[in-house]
């Protein structure tokens, strides 16, 4: 077979290897090239310079056993859970809303996907302020004659996490609404119909026809969130920058601040390596799935 | 068709709806209102006054002074020397992984070879990566390079952490263009770069649309490769803001910060607001098989 192929191959076919070439040598070198010196380095006994000493596992065992990464990893949970839960609850609820109306969604829909086209900064510089205490929400509440309302969770080490959910929900929600928009689009007419003649109430006809029939967009919908879970990184330095103390901190501000700005390379790259795996477990079944469907 | 014409609601459930869509609207709209208002009025104002309410002292010092001669780090440049180094990498960088994008696409979804598919795979997944796993050596290389804290090592790593986007969204579209239109082509003899100029090109206004609006929003909302391989002078525009707003020293001059915020969203929110359809194109190709 393999003979007869190259038998054949043609003057294009040789261009067309030609022209794909340098993106494939920049994707191995750049990407897996890179993953590898990642893991290599989170075995070694790299500190402000990546050195080649090999020393196993080490770093990831001090990982474990340091305070700060147990806190990026709690706050990770919590925040992934909150984050991939609430905005696919979000998302789903008002593509339901926007597809019962053409008037309502070319009104809205822009509105409600706008911050996915703004950057974490200034979004996460938007809600610092508006969840300040001392100018924000609280304020503003206490001003309409509610002296005792307090809304000051930016401020405070156990609930900092959970201001960054709310603001990453923000961004995100509308992006998901777009995949669910899509989504009910799809959805076989005749289903419906049948449903409605069988007399069934508007509620029942989603959560036992419409809904079910959003397998797919359900598996889009966890999958960009669950990568985006793990990846955000801007949003929290803009707004909490990993604190009060270390409080907010998550997997991804911790990888940076043991790699660039405390010279424990070893372990900031045991942390990256460690995102990386959950991001693989995540996309990789995923993209498979694509790839094979074709 | 939508599902209203199939399902009946009645008329209050669905004004009911429409007050809801209302709310949730505010709620999307209100941090870009607050930002706005405050960024026209006076420091005293915003402390003694109300977030919400609307400047009694109107003016547009405020972004005056963040454009040109607030405190970035401790120079007094304002913000504009920030928004240039951020144009100087989406220019070039945008434009390469366009085009090397174009004709990996081409490549990839018209010149089957062994493999393609585990290519194209291995291609798409390098644009998820979370990018914390690439940036101890990225730095390392840079270094070598002698790009290190340069405008053109941003540009490189930009175009390289860009090609899977790109390459997909051609990929995607040359796909779905008809045989037929090929073979034609190639039975009077038309090859490769000829194929590629006087059938695909022809049909490629749209997804080069996309590309460019998806790597121009993305590359100009960075932040961590700016922040990991910028330096005081090449950092660009999203680096320089947060290190205006989140400065600790002297007085939180809010109004600057409030415009500056605006200012660097401004871009990125007109591309969406004039050519929103391409950038919902290019969120949704990478979730939903194109």
């Amino acid at each position: 077979m393999r003979s007869k192929a190259r038998k054949h191959i043609t003057k294009d076919e040789l261009t067309a290897r030609a022209v794909l070439l340098p993106t494939v040598i920049l994707t191995l070198v750049f990407v897996y090239g890179f993953i590898i010196f990642t893991i290599y380095i989170s075995l070694s006994a790299s500190k402000m310079m990546p050195s080649l000493t090999w020393v196993g596992i080490d770093n990831y065992i001090r990982m474990f056993k340091l305070s700060h990464w147990m806190t990026a990893l709690k706050n990770f949970g919590i925040f992934g859970v909150l984050y991939i839960g609430l905005s696919a609850a979000i998302g789903l609820f008002l593509a339901i809303l926007l597809d019962l109306s053409k008037k309502a969604e070319a009104i809205f829909r822009p509105i409600y996907l706008y911050p996915m086209a703004i950057s974490f900064i200034v979004t996460g510089t938007a809600w610092k302020w508006f969840l300040d205490p001392g100018i924000g929400l609280e304020r503003i509440v206490r001003s309409w004659g509610f002296a005792a309302f307090r809304f000051d969770w930016i401020k405070n080490s156990e609930f900092a996490i959970y201001t960054v959910a709310i603001a990453a929900i923000w961004q995100v929600s509308g992006y998901i609404m777009i995949i669910f928009l899509a989504g009910l689009r799809a959805v076989p007419h005749e289903l419906i119909e049948s449903a409605v003649v069988d007399g069934a109430p508007i509620w029942k006809v989603y959560t036992k026809v419409v809904i079910p029939q959003l397998r797919t967009a359900f598996l889009s919908a966890f999958v960009i969130l669950g990568h985006m879970a793990i990846k955000s990184y801007d949003l929290v330095i803009a707004l909490t920058n990993g604190g009060p103390g270390r409080a907010s901190e998550l997997p991804s501000t911790f990888m940076y601040s043991y790699t660039f700005g405390r010279n424990q390379m070893g372990i900031g790259a045991s942390s990256a390596v460690f995102m990386m795996v959950i991001f693989a477990m995540i996309i990789i079944p995923y993209l498979r799935h694509q790839v094979k469907e074709e | 068709m939508t599902i209203r014409e199939t399902i009946r609601i009645n008329g209050l459930v669905m004004a009911i709806f429409f007050l809801f869509m209302l709310a949730a609207a505010a709620v999307y709209l209100i941090p870009l209102y607050v930002m706005l208002v405050n960024s026209f009025k006076p420091l005293s104002e915003i402390q003694g006054g109300n977030m919400m309410a609307l400047p009694k002292a109107f003016s547009f010092n405020y972004w005056y002074q963040a454009w040109a001669t607030t405190n970035i780090g401790v120079q007094a440049t304002g913000l504009r020397p920030y928004f240039i180094n951020a144009g100087m990498i989406v220019i070039p960088a945008v434009a390469a992984s366009t085009i090397m994008g174009a004709y990996s696409g081409f490549v990839l979804a018209r010149w089957p070879f062994r493999g393609d598919k585990l290519v194209f795979a291995l291609i798409l997944f390098g644009c998820f990566i979370p990018f914390q796993i690439v940036l101890i050596p990225s730095a390392k290389v840079l270094g070598l390079l002698g790009l290190s804290g340069t405008i053109g090592g941003l540009i490189l790593i930009h175009t390289i952490y860009g090609l899977g986007f790109t390459t997909l969204f051609f990929r995607n579209t040359y796909k779905a263009i008809p045989t037929e239109m090929i073979e034609a082509a190639q039975i009077d003899g038309a090859h490769f770069m000829k194929i590629f100029r006087l059938i695909m090109l022809p049909l490629s206004g749209p997804v080069f649309a996309v590309s460019i609006i998806w790597q121009t929003t993305n590359i100009w909302n960075d932040f961590l490769f700016g922040a990991s391989f910028g330096n005081a002078t090449t950092q660009p525009i999203m680096v320089a803001l947060n290190n205006l707003v989140s400065s600790s020293t002297g007085v939180k001059e809010y109004n600057i910060h409030f415009a500056g915020a605006l200012m660097a969203a401004l871009p990125t929110l007109l591309i969406y607001i004039f050519s929103g359809k391409y950038f919902i194109r290019g969120l949704t190709s990478g979730a939903v098989k194109g």
